[in-house]
């Protein structure tokens, strides 16, 4: 079964008490887990809806993953730790302090051997998901680091910052490899004298060779939330490639807080802000959306299903609410 | 000489002592008379002791509006608390934001003031949120008291200061121009240094040599002598007055000029505007000015509050706390009163887009050196922040505090058109706790 955008449709809607913050599938596709301003996480079973807390964090949750059975979940929060849980389980399986200041990505290798987290202490680590020890540490980003992820072979993890730099590391030299430049995705606002905007989140095309990169253009106004969400698409296999600016049509203000390339070739922002909460369907060789949906609450993350027919979004209101990228059931008739 | 009163209308009180020293600008300048010198209010019992070591006050403006909830008032593991945790400080069981690590270490020179409420005088606006916390009264049409500053640049300043006694350094431009003196008059309007440089005009022209400029004003010296042999008056000597100290500001010109202080310095205060602005204020403090205000930009997070004042506090805890420091080190801590403020708090409710918006029922302010007892934390607010708990106080009371805790009388009753208006808000009262 295909992925058909436009007919993306509210397939479940589940609540919590208080603001999410981030979201993330279960490789195996059964449960959908989001990091809480309550300093939880919080998990669903996507079909029954069944819910699990679990407590561990003494901040906000705002990195999520999991091993690829499933069977494992690592989270980061404001609190600078990295807390491994068994899923099922209701207590961390280990806890270490692995940055200063908050931890804004985890992210596991494809092997399941190693976790490497990101932080405003603009360190790159990576760890031993065996034991929890630190196996390196990859200083280069003079900025709060927002994103990062290991590519579908194991071969490099990317990271990005608050100033758009992204960062290619060798995972078996730990050294770094390439560097691209999302600066279109950061400003200094002169008047106001701060820093906004970055990568705040990317995703890598099925094959590798591209890479979509979300975040804002036009910030006439950070500390007012004078924005537009934005995606810039890098074709990586180009030895100095000048990336594409993709944005809505229309002047709809808000950030791209998430973005997910789908095994079918177009990209998906969701969007949060004064604007209100919006899924963005882009074609690859488009400026612009073929497809847009309002989502009731601003969005501050989102996931793709490992179906390629469902989608995730955390939002403000504490909901996280499922898409589905196909035509609806009608309902039953007695 | 002539007395004179201020707001008396005359010339030597339409233009000002900053626009004078601001902008030389030759002989376009007029001059205020009189005025200079510790006032007859000042207490009687330390009025020897000011005369001797002069007060001096710090304030650091946090504009846009500090959140107290990422700084002096955090509430972890709240529902408001957000994101950021709280840290122990040099003073056991006094906790502020991890924000503030190095700040958090100077805390025994400061003090906390976790109960002030100004929502009746500023409604959340702005413009009167700064009028309440730098007049200590409630703005209303028609009527203007003056700056803070200008009331310190008036009764702590002394005639012999050839610097400017209201220094403010912006982070931009040169400053509103408002009627920050009020009925005081504009010589004690503040001087604005816009990012962090010299008043414009106060370097002798390249073309002019050292010897042809003491010669000019030598010439100037004895036709200005030959005038006032015949016709002396308050205004002449007024020109006078003013010409001499704007020559001397001319030959300070290096004051303003923060290249001057050591690499290692410059370094350690950060090489950031904020930096450079706050070791720019050591250096005015240390050569005498009376009043020096810094204004960190900016606060106003409505929009994702955590990361920009991740990025601001960072800026500020560094500069902030090696200020307090070498103050402290240096034995100015003594004789210089230090504020930090805005014009409001933020909310404690977090809003959709991880912002806080303005909030004016409950928040802090930070007091220390000079006459304030430090180390200690006074008044609190509930366990998420939204009301004070006990202690309650408004911008008047702290206006008085500032005032007493450098030795001067609050309830002083200035002459202006024939009418006496109390310096401090006379419904308002001193908080004696507060005080050393």
């Amino acid at each position: 079964m295909t992925a058909d955008p436009t007919q993306t449709h509210l397939a479940k809607d589940l609540a919590h008490d208080r603001p999410l913050v981030t979201c993330r599938f279960a490789p195996t596709g059964s449960m959908a887990f989001a990091g809480s301003e309550d300093e939880s996480i919080v998990g669903w079973n996507v079909e029954t809806g069944e819910k699990v807390q679990l407590k561990g964090h003494e901040s906000w949750v705002f990195a999520l993953d999991l091993t690829a059975d499933g069977q494992t979940l690592v989270s980061g929060g404001g609190d600078g730790r990295l807390i491994w849980w068994a899923v099922g389980a209701d207590a961390p399986m280990r806890r270490i302090d692995a940055h200063r200041g908050w931890i804004n990505a985890v992210t596991i290798h494809p092997d399941g051997s190693t976790v490497a987290t990101v932080g405003n202490d603009r360190m790159v680590r990576i760890w031993s998901m065996i034991d929890g020890t630190q196996v390196a540490e990859l200083p280069g980003h003079e900025r709060p680091i927002y994103a990062a992820r290991f590519d579908a072979v194991g071969k490099h993890l990317i990271t990005a910052d608050l100033l758009g730099r992204i960062v290619f590391w060798d995972v078996e030299t730990r050294e770094e490899v390439r560097r691209l430049d999302a600066a279109k995705l950061y400003k200094y606002e002169t008047g106001q004298g701060v820093d906004y905007g970055g990568v705040r989140d990317f995703s890598l095309g099925p094959d590798g060779a591209r890479l979509a990169c979300s975040g804002l253009i036009e910030a006439s106004n950070p500390l007012g939330a004078v924005s537009n969400p934005a995606i810039l698409l890098f074709d990586v296999a180009d030895g100095a490639p000048e990336p594409k600016l993709q944005r809505p049509k229309e002047d709809v203000k808000g950030v791209g807080w998430g973005v997910r390339w789908h095994p079918q070739g177009f990209v998906v922002m969701a969007s949060g802000g004064t604007g209100g909460g919006w899924l963005w369907f882009f074609k690859p060789d488009d400026v612009n959306e073929f497809h847009k949906l309002n989502l009731t609450n601003t969005a501050r993350g989102l996931d793709l299903h490992p179906d390629g027919l469902r989608l995730a979004t955390a939002h403000h209101d504490g909901h996280l609410r499922i898409w589905s990228m196909s035509e609806p059931t009608p309902a039953k008739t007695t | 000489m002539k007395r004179c009163d201020y707001a008396c209308g005359t010339d030597d009180h339409t233009v000002s002592r900053r626009r004078f020293l601001g902008g030389l600008t030759g002989g376009a300048a007029l001059a205020a008379s009189s005025g200079f010198g510790l006032s007859s209010f000042v207490r009687p019992t330390v009025a020897s002791r000011l005369a001797e070591q002069q007060k001096q006050v710090l304030v650091i403006w946090l504009a846009g509006g500090l959140s107290q909830l990422e700084s002096w008032d955090p509430k972890p593991h709240t529902e408001t608390g957000g994101p950021f945790r709280s840290i122990e400080t040099s003073v056991p069981g006094i906790q502020i934001s991890e924000l503030l690590p190095r700040t958090a270490m100077q805390m025994h020179h400061l003090a906390l003031v976790r109960s002030l409420n100004t929502s009746a005088a500023t409604q959340g606006d702005h413009g009167k949120g700064a009028y309440v916390m730098q007049t200590g009264r409630t703005q209303l049409p028609g009527q203007e008291y003056p700056q803070l500053g200008s009331v310190m640049a008036r009764y702590l300043g002394t005639e012999r200061d050839p610097l400017p006694g209201y220094i403010h350094i912006t982070p931009g431009g040169g400053g509103l121009g408002r009627n920050e003196a009020a009925y005081l008059g504009p010589r004690y309007a503040p001087l604005y240094l816009g990012a962090g440089h010299a008043p414009a005009n106060t370097q002798r022209p390249g073309h002019i040599t050292a010897e042809a400029d003491q010669a000019r004003h030598a010439l100037r010296a004895r036709m200005n002598d030959r005038f006032a042999s015949r016709r002396r008056t308050a205004e002449t000597e007024a020109y006078t007055t003013t010409y001499d100290q704007a020559r001397q500001l001319m030959e300070k010109r290096d004051v303003f000029d923060v290249t001057k202080e050591p690499a290692a310095d410059q370094e350690r205060y950060g090489t950031h505007d904020f930096g450079r602005h706050c070791l720019l204020a050591r250096r005015l403090l240390e050569s005498g000015v009376t009043y020096v205000q810094v204004t960190h930009s900016n606060y106003d997070t409505h929009n994702e509050n955590f990361s920009f004042h991740l990025e601001q506090l960072g800026e500020f805890d560094q500069s902030f706390s090696n200020l307090i420091d070498d103050l402290a080190a240096r034995g100015l801590l003594q004789h210089t009163l230090v504020l930090v403020m805005s014009e409001f708090g933020r909310t404690p409710g977090i809003n959709y887009l991880y912002g806080r918006d303005h909030w004016d029922a409950s928040w802090s302010v930070v007091l220390g050196g000079c006459g304030i007892r430090t180390g200690q934390v006074y008044g609190s607010t509930n366990e998420k922040g939204t009301e004070v708990k006990d202690k309650l106080v408004g911008a008047g009371h702290l206006f008085h505090t500032y005032l007493r805790a450098v030795g001067l009388d609050p309830s002083f009753d200035f002459e202006a058109d024939g009418r006496a208006i109390q310096l401090a808000d006379p419904t308002a009262r001193v908080v004696t706790e507060l005080l050393a």
